[in-house]
């Protein structure tokens, strides 16, 4: 990707920059400049204002990825999932900080700011948002429980010590 | 109107390794280093996390604790000695995803280990001067020690970030003064991966003598005693140093014990003073004394003698995690996995 290109992106990939329809309520990510929701999409124009999700949300789909992307080769496996935020969009990102076998349907998540790839050794590095679980002492209660057997990107050897 | 701390936060990455895990590699006794440096676990960044993200992560949780409007920052410092750039400052991305571009300056910090508190005392200056509202004071690092060097058995990952202002204060910033001389204990020169040092070169004449002679004239300088202290957090290298210079200042066990972070986590290098600072302030109540020293090879040291404000019971603690969390957490990993995280297999290709 084009230094330009990530440049111009900074704003949603770094603050989840969105924005609301004033006429309907209606919140959208990434930004939209018409509201597709309102009867008469001309009565959205110029209404559409800035908005900036919390970040919270709730995954609502997910997959384990074995075959990496390039530039993911160090983090196999790992989550790419569908959040539902709370302030409505859907967005995809990575779950981070969880054992892929602990994710689930309802895994409650907060954006957490991750690099997401470099291009190359010399070239620039980019930056944006990834997910990871609310831990209990946030959430007063634990995430979703183990589901199925998924090898570990750590090799399987850890243990949370308590 | 006087300056000090009005908000904070800390961040540390998931996972851990142990000494005896990075010893039973080296065919060493990893487990008696680990009790002779006095560091249990150290933490380890995942492959997506560096200075940037740290910074960003610890810096996030302050302002949302201080209930800081981020355009109302003046000035973001980052002190660190593993900036993730050699050109192009960490503290413009961090700034950026807070927001609080544009209308700020921005800089790069850099002395070893106590880049963070020479953020702080220039924000200090700048809110103290009314130049800004807010200055940004953040010290974090990712560093390594080359494989097998006893620095690898307690160079980590994490950082703290701390707000700097004149109106809400949680802990006034009574007076700050700094020792710092040509002295060669720890080093990384340009284009080397991993830095060098003096052996026991870094311990009487760097750390012991940098440390006691600042605080000898704070105490001075302040009329003020170890007595007068309900904490005090030193700059951590490992267990042992900061506990032996504690105690010939003359300071108990309790005055130490918030104050020391990196028998469970490791050197954070520029982070380490500060997330003792910040493991005392998630524990401290109103009225307290707490002593800051932090010291960064070269050499310097930079002392700040704090009082905590009424507005600490009504600070919000709650948003974020206590770094008693990231101390008693976290993941251990074996020596492969580690080797994998910090880019010290050879992939191969450019």
């Amino acid at each position: 990707m084009s230094v330009a290109r990530f440049w111009r992106e900074t704003p949603r990939r770094y603050n989840l920059a969105g924005s609301r329809c004033a006429v309907c309520g209606n919140v959208y990510f990434p930004p939209r400049a018409v509201c597709p929701s309102c009867p008469h999409h001309r009565q959205s124009i110029e209404k559409m204002l800035p908005f900036q999700l919390s970040g919270a949300g709730e995954v609502i789909s997910y997959t384990i990825v074995h075959e990496a992307a390039e530039g993911f080769e160090m983090q196999v496996p790992y989550v790419l999932a569908l959040v539902k935020t709370v302030e409505g969009p859907v967005l995809t990102g990575q779950v981070v900080d969880i054992e892929p076998a602990e994710v689930g349907i309802g895994l409650k998540v907060r954006a957490t700011f991750r690099k997401l790839r470099e291009e190359g050794k010399a070239g620039v590095i980019h930056y944006g948002y990834k997910f990871s679980p609310v831990v209990e002492e946030e959430l007063g209660r634990r995430p979703a429980g183990p589901r199925a057997s998924v090898p570990s990107p750590t090799g399987g050897h850890e243990q949370a010590r308590a | 109107m006087q300056a000090g701390i009005v908000s904070y936060g800390a961040y540390v990455p998931r996972y851990r390794i142990t000494p005896a895990e990075i010893g039973r590699v080296w065919g060493t006794d990893g487990e008696a280093v680990g009790q002779g440096l006095g560091v249990r676990r150290k933490s380890v960044p995942a492959p997506d996390e560096d200075t940037i993200t740290i910074s960003t992560e610890a810096l996030r949780t302050a302002l949302v604790r201080g209930g800081i409007d981020p355009q109302q920052i003046g000035a973001v410092y980052v002190g660190s000695e593993s900036h993730p750039y050699a050109v192009k400052p960490t503290a413009t991305v961090v700034a950026q995803a807070v927001g609080a571009t544009p209308n700020m300056t921005a800089a790069d910090f850099e002395f070893a280990c106590k880049a963070g508190t020479a953020a702080i005392q220039a924000c200090l200056g700048l809110v103290g001067a009314g130049m800004i509202r807010y200055g940004i004071a953040i010290g974090t690092d990712t560093s390594q020690g080359a494989p097998g060097d006893a620095l690898e058995y307690s160079a980590s990952a994490g950082g703290a970030a701390f707000v700097i202002g004149t109106e809400h204060v949680i802990a006034r910033v009574e007076r700050t003064l700094s020792y710092t001389t040509d002295t060669p204990d720890f080093w990384r020169r340009e284009g080397q991966r991993y830095p060098s040092h003096g052996g026991r070169f870094t311990g009487e004449p760097a750390y012991f003598r940098h440390v006691t002679e600042c605080a000898r004239r704070l105490f001075e300088a302040s009329g003020t005693s170890p007595k007068d202290y309900a904490h005090v957090v030193f700059h951590q290298p490992n267990g042992k140093f900061p506990q032996r210079v504690g105690r010939q200042l003359g300071f108990s066990e309790e005055q130490m014990r918030y104050g020391l972070v990196t028998p469970s986590i490791g050197n954070t290098y520029s982070g380490a003073a500060l997330i003792g600072l910040a493991n005392v302030l998630d524990h401290a109540g109103p009225g307290e004394r707490v002593l800051l020293i932090g010291y960064g090879s070269g050499a310097g040291s930079d002392a700040f003698d704090l009082e905590t404000t009424e507005e600490l019971a009504s600070f919000d603690r709650n948003h974020g995690l206590p770094v008693q969390h990231y101390l008693d957490h976290g993941v251990e990993i074996p020596y492969a996995v580690y080797a994998k995280f910090r880019g010290k297999i050879h992939m191969g290709g450019s």
